[in-house]
């Protein structure tokens, strides 16, 4: 059709900040990006490459991950000393014992104590243990944190409201590779005799990046 | 010579920290990675690579599934899994059906 | 799956290759030519330059983990000497370091 078709506002694909009137007049003009998924997708299925059952099967799989798995790992390990050694150990065997599964990466769990913080980048593409947390946030994947977090990582820091004194080392993990990380945050302080659900209602996605620490 | 997409310790500015919920469309874009995945029609290198080959400005002003998407589509092509002749022909099936809505 | 012999055990120094090759390369950019630690070694995996091309990248490469001074990567580092960074490398871009 016309050439417009190939103009793209890079904003415009992100969700928008107003909810739609149930009976909008004209739906959004698809994208050229948007009809090449709709393509591709009706190509393989008419190929038999999959079912359209398997791509919904795929999306709802990825809809029922998020960090509340991650943080379900996170309070085990803090009420149960034995399961965090195994962690620490061999997190993807961990995690198993907990129903997750880390497909072909293998997790690797970091841990954050009184002299050590951990943060994790993927400065090559967008990395990140999505099996564990679901889908990273957008600035996960920006051009600003992937290319600072590894040279003013303190700077970076700071930007999420994380100040690290000079008596703590911070520990970046350029997530480059087959390994995938989650950093084990440190429990906060007067959260003795906590249930591990509670505790878990504590631990947010970005303490588990490393950008934030967990607090009460 | 060093490449666009590997950008670490460059300077940039302060982290903006945008978040959206995922489309329906891209989160069909991810799914269609794990099932040509799964099913050893594509490799996670050969989406990188595909993804790394875009031109630089192409690079940052597309959106992280457009990447995807148009890297799965390069990778299919190349493994002559589709051809741009059936691709063309469905792309343009698909915004006139869309058009007619 | 046939692989590649470890030759770095963890402790040992090493340097990251400075080559400037072509392809899908997953040493990034600011660790070439600098020096550091081996954290570990992650075990054997294939060759992701080719898997890039649709190859099986066999055999398999170790991948280490890294580990590498803040201050010694950049020289205007604001942060602590203690300060680390780790990332994982395969073993074709390593040499021994003293």
């Amino acid at each position: 059709m016309s050439s417009d078709v190939h103009t793209h506002d890079p904003a415009h694909d992100h969700r928008h900040g107003h909810a739609h009137p149930p009976h909008a007049e004209a739906p959004e003009r698809l994208s050229y990006y948007q009809v090449m998924e709709i393509a591709v997708r009706e190509l393989l299925i008419a190929k038999s490459v999959f079912a359209a059952e398997d791509v919904r099967r795929a999306v709802e799989a990825m809809d029922a991950r998020d960090p509340a798995q991650g943080a379900r790992v996170v309070a085990r390990a803090w009420t149960d000393p034995a399961f965090r050694a195994r962690l620490l150990a061999d997190g993807t065997a961990a995690v198993r014992e907990l129903g997750y599964e880390m497909a072909t990466f293998r997790l690797l769990v970091v841990e954050n104590t009184a002299k050590l913080h951990n943060l994790i980048v993927c400065t090559l593409c967008s990395c990140y243990p999505r099996m564990l947390l679901g889908l990273p946030p957008d600035w996960y994947k920006s051009r600003a944190y992937r290319s600072r977090a590894v040279r003013e990582p303190r700077a970076v820091l700071k930007e999420f409201g994380t100040v690290l004194g000079d008596d703590v080392e911070l520990r970046v993990h350029d997530s480059t590779a087959d390994m995938r990380y989650l950093v084990l945050p440190e429990r906060p302080a007067g959260t003795e005799g906590w249930s591990e659900e509670r505790l878990a209602a504590l631990v947010g996605r970005d303490c588990m990046i490393g950008v934030t620490r967990c607090h009460v | 010579m060093r490449q666009h997409h590997d950008m670490g310790g460059l300077p940039a500015g302060p982290v903006a920290r945008q978040e959206h919920d995922y489309a329906l469309w891209e989160k069909r874009v991810d799914a269609l990675m794990m099932l040509l995945s799964q099913r050893q029609l594509l490799r996670v290198d050969e989406l990188r690579r595909n993804i790394e080959a875009l031109a630089p400005d192409a690079y940052d002003t597309m959106s992280y599934y457009e990447r995807w998407i148009s890297a799965i589509t390069q990778t299919l092509l190349q493994r002559g899994v589709l051809t741009s002749d059936e691709l063309g022909r469905a792309m343009a099936e698909i915004e006139a059906r869309e058009a007619g809505r | 799956m046939s692989a590649v012999e470890p030759r770095f055990a963890p402790g040992a120094r090493v340097r990251v290759r400075r080559a400037d090759a072509p392809g899908h390369i997953r040493t990034p950019w600011y660790i070439r030519g600098q020096t550091g630690e081996i954290e570990r070694l992650c075990g054997a995996f294939p060759n992701p330059e080719e898997l890039a091309y649709n190859r099986p990248g066999l055999p398999a490469q170790p991948l280490y983990r890294v580990r590498f001074r803040q201050r010694e990567l950049w020289p205007d580092y604001a942060g602590p000497a203690a300060d680390t960074i780790e990332v994982e490398i395969y073993q074709h871009w390593l040499e021994p370091a003293r």
